[in-house]
């Protein structure tokens, strides 16, 4: 299976089991902020983030071979104001369901949705998340404005799209978008007032992940601490056990067991970095109570290396995980993160891994 | 006319040879410039038409001193250069 890698310098491609594991790049020397495989067609898009030149959108229908630039998700010009708003990074892109061909669906900075139905060839603000009421309460983490950077789709009921903002909670529509409501009701932060540290429109979710086979259950690396859900977003438990912390930003959801997930835990959150200079994986297997460290074939010596939020990701086995680091380490786990391979440590920092 | 020249670094992603456009202001240069080409026009300018913070103007040899309305006025003959500034990449 192909592992689509975006860096800060490109979009590689590896291929396991080849001689040459990661082959030149696309978009050589441009930071790649988000790709996306469409499963339902074999189409691969790309968002850019040119340091003068602002963000692009690129789409290939030959497996990454050759590249078409597209407009990219774009806010209407609004006359007569100096401060309205631009897009300025796609965090996300996400499909929609299979019934739903061309549908794409895509997470931006400042913090919106878009909506494309023509395979990316022009996309639609949703107006009705950019307009609910709470979205004044978001503001930005890491980066100055709050954005969109995890988009759910369940595979039930492809109307039922879920938004994981930072710093915004999380946001549900179960009609295509159409309508929204805020929720997120269990999370807590530990970054505001202490009577204000359970209001959901201000929570930091920095991922959210689902178990494919039973979307209720869903995992989150917040901010403030691990949490997760039986009901679909709505209400999230604290998982208290998680270690050796309980910041970070990547999650995995096992696509068949509701109970196994994985997190890369480091400091938080002034330094970014793994706990005693040493990266390891966390993982549950019994719905959070209780996490065992992973390590076999990680770093031995001390190491610095941060996990994006969208730089860890299994694929559909449940078997196989990948994960990218801002220092450039690339590594494979073939058997559910018991054991780590080292693919290179040559690369840029990695914004995300993704499996074809 | 207006001798509109751009950054080779531009190059990379579309093609940008130079044009020659009427206008009697940058904004109205630029209109022009993204009347002919509308592929150039996300590359230079934002949502909402702003220039792009690491893309720098000059006329003639000096840098434009309205970057917000762009208001500097343009004579027949003038040169403007698209360059991109010394940051952000």
């Amino acid at each position: 299976m192909e592992l689509h890698v975006a860096t800060r310098k490109g979009l590689f491609v590896v291929r396991p089991g080849s001689n040459q594991p990661v082959g030149q790049p696309s978009f050589l020397g441009d930071p790649v902020t988000a790709v996306l495989h469409d499963r339902r067609d074999g189409t691969l898009y790309a968002a850019l983030n040119l340091g003068h030149f602002g963000r692009k959108l690129h789409r290939s229908t030959d497996g990454g071979a050759s590249w078409a630039e597209l407009p990219a998700p774009a806010f209407d010009k609004v006359e007569g104001k100096e401060d309205g708003p631009s897009v300025s990074l796609v965090w996300t892109l996400e499909a929609g369901g299979d019934e739903q061909p061309g549908r794409l669906w895509a997470g931006t900075i400042p913090g919106a949705l878009f909506r494309s139905d023509d395979h990316g060839e022009s996309w639609q603000l949703v107006r009705s998340l950019w307009d609910l009421p709470q979205r004044k309460n978001w503001f930005g983490g890491g980066y100055d404005d709050p954005g969109i950077h995890s988009i759910l789709v369940d595979p039930r009921d492809s109307r039922r799209v879920e938004c994981g903002v930072s710093c915004g909670g999380v946001t549900i529509s179960e009609d295509d978008g159409a309508s929204w409501r805020q929720t997120g009701h269990g999370f807590v932060a530990d970054y505001v007032p202490p009577e204000q540290a359970s209001e959901p429109s201000t929570q930091d979710p920095h991922r959210v992940q689902a178990c494919s086979a039973n979307p209720n259950v869903q995992w989150c690396q917040h901010h403030s601490s691990v949490y997760r859900s039986t009901d679909g977003g709505d209400n999230w438990t604290e998982l208290t056990e998680a270690k050796p912390s309980r910041f970070g930003f990547a999650v995995a959801a096992h696509p068949h067991d509701p109970e196994t997930a994985w997190f890369v835990p480091g400091i938080k959150d002034e330094r970014r970095v793994p706990v005693d200079g040493k990266l390891v994986v966390s993982r549950t297997r019994d719905g959070g109570k209780s996490f065992e460290i992973l390590s076999n074939g990680l770093p031995t010596e001390p190491s610095f290396d941060l996990i994006y939020r969208h730089a860890l990701d299994i694929d559909d086995t449940g078997e196989c995980l990948a994960m990218g680091s801002t220092t450039g380490n690339l590594w494979i786990s073939e058997n559910g993160g018991d054991e780590w391979r080292l693919v290179s440590n040559f690369l840029p920092p990695v914004y995300q891994v993704s499996f074809a | 006319m207006v001798h509109v020249e751009f950054t080779p670094h531009l190059s990379r992603f579309l093609a940008c040879p130079p044009l020659d456009v009427e206008g009697p202001t940058v904004r109205a240069a630029l209109d022009a410039v993204f009347s002919e080409r509308p592929a150039l026009k996300s590359y230079l300018v934002d949502d909402q038409d702003r220039l792009r913070k690491h893309v720098v103007l000059y006329v003639n040899d000096r840098p434009i001193g309205d970057r917000i309305g762009l208001s500097d006025g343009l004579s027949d003959g003038d040169r403007l250069f698209v360059f991109q500034a010394l940051s952000g990449g």
